[in-house]
């Protein structure tokens, strides 16, 4: 009996509970929503990304008393990199805050897919840095979606291009054999067609090998590496998944100088499981790697001397927490940018999208906001939100990152004509008219 | 006293053989509807009808089509995340396939046949092997589904990502967009498919499979088929997980990869008829509500009561409050959450004065 009534009280109180889930929201604040993960088999990866971008947002706090004096009230929200409970926590959080989230970072390929559709409907841009669908750099089709400072397309062109030159000619890279060993998951396979495309073009020879999740189980995929002996291996996976691929490579003996990751494959997590395995491994940066630069002084003299930090100092400038910080650097310029069309007050979803169309960081800006020496300026238009695709590769040397190239931009005669087909396919396919862009 | 059937005679056969036979049961059926149907409406916001009811009414029918086979039949089956996504697949590819349809009913059907008919192929094995034996063997569905989704293109349009997306969606040229069109629609399909299990359960076909259950050699010594049986099990329950597949995909996604119906999903839905109640239409409904809500619901709890806390720690927390619930159900009831219902009814009917 007691526990009956035990029960029905608890579930009446969660279902009151779940039905009235607004919290407390501060007026005249900037609300922005982090999806994050500290949990789960990617949490490796995902907690110096949520430091950096939850340090960066507590910096302009503190700092600057929030962008152009209005106060951003951050909130995040632990998805464990799953696809179901991400859509749930976006939904829990978007209409947060005066103005609702100005835009969303979904931290994950699946997750960005999943609210490709739904930002249209909520007019709330979708930021993914680095990831998401390469297709979406076009805006005239995907209004919402920003991949900011390149996509996988651009990552996997930027790797060819260093396989060239190491060789002395993309031409000279014919009869190359060039594996990819990716995590199997719409993030893995987003490069496949841009190599697929490559490896016609120069005549190397392209096979991609996929690695189920979470990736800790490759016995066979680099037995027959080994078997095979390619010339390259491109290394997309995530997590866990990396510093098992390098394990396993340096277990049987496949130089780790001729592996090349993408950038969620370049971080420290990844390399320093593997030990003295992960010499010489090499990776591809969109724009920054690790590093501390004037940014990372303001971080510790407002956030770390005064104990607000999110982490250890020492672990301040590791490649992720430079992406977080990077992430919510130009998140909040785009709302800078809107609000110099808006005003100074929060802005919404629309109006920062806005300012993420009409984004412009000048080297010039980009020296006032710490980041000088870390990134390259960045200029947004409607039919490119990308806004830079260059980088350089980083190798690891068994202590940290160094960058070993110069910069590469990836080649947009190749880039363009995939991305224009792919988005028309896309707005065929959904019935969307694209906008004009001038 | 609240439960009491005395005085409640039936005088005829009708009257005697209907689904709820008490009529207190029949009030708070006809509550819980009246509640679905027109209050939720005025009361609701998106984010009860997207990320609460939709996906505990549409978990819950893949628990009621995986209670019939496991609780009724017996036969246990891990591939429960197989077959929605067969059924997500079909129905994606009628949809995509056939325009002219452009019918959501008529595409969740296909999605729910054609995964009753996998489910037929993959129940063979239930003929020869049983118990954990057959669980490995239906494991094996969910491996060979998850690769034939990833790896043949032809299901997935050659979506150079094998992720896939549907939008434009409509039931006899009525647009089904916002949430709660959505939810009208789940909520219509997920009250037909539970009456007809509830009616194929107390009728002639869920006595076979539950003399199957209980005993099969018994059951065959007394002309029961094996065959018909187990299989007819591994269609129903297949064609009603499959339903729920292509709604988890079309109206809870949206846009889907292999990833959303792998394994975890599979175990996700076995422990919900695990702990609802094996062997209990209502224990299906009340383990989804239970397995769906209660981590959404941990997760907030810090937040609502203002307790300034990490990100993290909240996470780690919900993991261990979540966990200990289960184990704590499992000592207090093993039969599950129906089974407590059904206590708790036998104390109403006592009540207030027991002796």
């Amino acid at each position: 009996m007691k526990l009956g009534h035990w029960m029905m009280g608890g579930a009446a109180a969660a279902l009151l509970g779940l039905s009235m889930a607004t919290p407390a929201t501060a007026e005249g604040e900037q609300y922005l929503a982090g999806l994050v993960y500290r949990t789960g088999a990617y949490a490796p990866n995902g907690i110096p990304f949520a430091n950096g971008m939850a340090d960066y947002y507590a910096l302009l706090n503190a700092r600057d008393g929030g962008i152009n004096g209005v106060k951003i009230q951050y909130e995040e929200c632990d998805t464990g990199y799953a696809t179901d409970r991400g859509v749930e926590c976006y939904e829990r959080l978007k209409n947060n805050g005066p103005t609702g989230t100005a835009y969303v970072n979904p931290l994950s390929t699946g997750i960005t897919f999943a609210l490709t559709e739904k930002a249209p409907v909520d007019k709330i841009p979708v930021i993914s840095m680095g990831y998401g669908r390469s297709e979406s750099r076009d805006g005239s089709v995907f209004q919402w979606n920003f991949p900011l400072l390149g996509t996988y397309w651009s990552a996997a062109d930027l790797i060819v291009q260093h396989l060239g030159q190491k060789n002395g000619g993309l031409d000279k890279l014919k009869g190359k054999k060039i594996v990819l060993v990716y995590h199997d998951s719409p993030y893995g396979k987003e490069p496949i067609p841009l190599l697929q495309k490559r490896a016609e073009m120069h005549g190397f020879e392209f096979t991609p090998m996929p690695v189920t999740h979470p990736g800790v189980e490759q016995k066979a995929t680099w037995l027959q590496i080994r078997r095979n002996r390619p010339d390259y291996v491109l290394l997309w996976g995530w997590g866990v998944m990396n510093s098992t691929s390098i394990k396993e490579a340096a277990g049987v003996g496949y130089p780790r100088e001729q592996m090349f990751g993408v950038w969620w494959s370049g971080a420290e997590p990844d390399v320093e499981p593997a030990g003295d395995g992960a010499k010489g491994y090499n990776a591809i940066t969109l724009q920054h790697g690790a590093g501390r630069y004037a940014v990372h002084d303001d971080v510790k003299k407002n956030l770390y001397d005064a104990g607000k930090g999110s982490t250890n100092w020492d672990d301040v400038g590791e490649v992720l927490y430079n992406r977080g910080l990077v992430n919510a650097m130009v998140g909040t310029e785009a709302i800078r940018t809107a609000m110099a069309k808006f005003g100074n007050k929060p802005m919404t979803g629309e109006q920062t999208r806005w300012g993420l169309e009409n984004l412009d960081i000048t080297e010039a800006r980009l020296k006032e906001l710490g980041f000088e020496g870390m990134l390259r300026p960045i200029k947004i238009s409607c039919s490119d939100h990308e806004g830079a695709r260059s980088g350089r590769i980083q190798t690891w040397d068994g202590k940290a990152w160094s960058f070993t190239s110069d910069w590469y931009t990836a080649d947009d005669a190749v880039l363009q004509p995939m991305v224009k087909a792919a988005a028309a396919a896309y707005a065929k396919e959904k019935n969307i008219t694209p906008v004009a862009c001038n | 006293m609240l439960y009491r059937e005395t005085g409640q005679f039936k005088t005829t056969y009708e009257s005697d053989q209907r689904i709820f036979r008490i009529v207190q049961d029949r009030w708070i059926i006809l509550a819980i509807l009246a509640a679905a149907l027109v209050v939720v409406p005025f009361v609701a916001t998106p984010y009860l009808y997207t990320e609460i009811l939709i996906p505990f009414l549409i978990l819950s029918l893949a628990a009621v089509g995986l209670n019939i086979l496991v609780g009724y039949c017996g036969q246990v089956s891990l591939g429960t995340g197989a077959f929605m996504a067969v059924g997500a697949y079909a129905a994606y590819n009628l949809w995509l396939r056939v325009p002219e349809i452009n019918n959501l009913i008529v595409v969740f059907l296909f999605g729910g046949l054609m995964a009753a008919a996998v489910g037929i192929v993959f129940g063979l094995p239930s003929l020869r092997i049983k118990g954990f034996y057959l669980a490995v063997a239906t494991l094996a569905a969910q491996f060979f589904l998850d690769w034939v989704f990833a790896r043949v293109g032809w299901f997935t349009n050659y979506t150079a990502s094998g992720s896939v997306a549907v939008g434009d969606l409509s039931v006899f040229g009525m647009p089904i967009a916002t949430p709660e069109e959505r939810y009208f629609l789940i909520l219509g399909m997920v009250i037909f498919l539970t009456i007809v299990a509830l009616n194929l359960v107390r009728g002639q076909i869920g006595r076979t499979w539950m003399a199957i259950r209980d005993m099969d050699i018994a059951a065959e010594i007394i002309g029961i088929r094996p065959l018909l049986v187990k299989l007819s099990a591994f269609a129903v329950s297949s064609f009603m997980i499959g339903v729920a597949g292509a709604m988890w995909g079309f109206l809870r996604l949206g846009s889907w990869e292999p990833l959303a119906f792998d394994i975890n999903r599979s175990f996700q839905i076995l422990f919900m008829v695990i702990i609802g109640g094996l062997g209990s239409i209502l224990g299906s409904f009340l383990g989804a509500a239970f397995i769906v809500l209660t981590p959404i619901l941990l997760n907030q709890i810090p937040g609502w009561l203002g307790i300034p806390m990490s990100t993290a720690l909240i996470s780690h927390i919900e993991f261990m409050v979540f966990g200990a619930m289960i184990v704590f159900f499992l000592i207090v009831e093993p039969h599950g959450l129906a089974r407590m219902w059904a206590v708790f009814k036998e104390k109403l009917r006592l009540w207030p004065f027991p002796y």
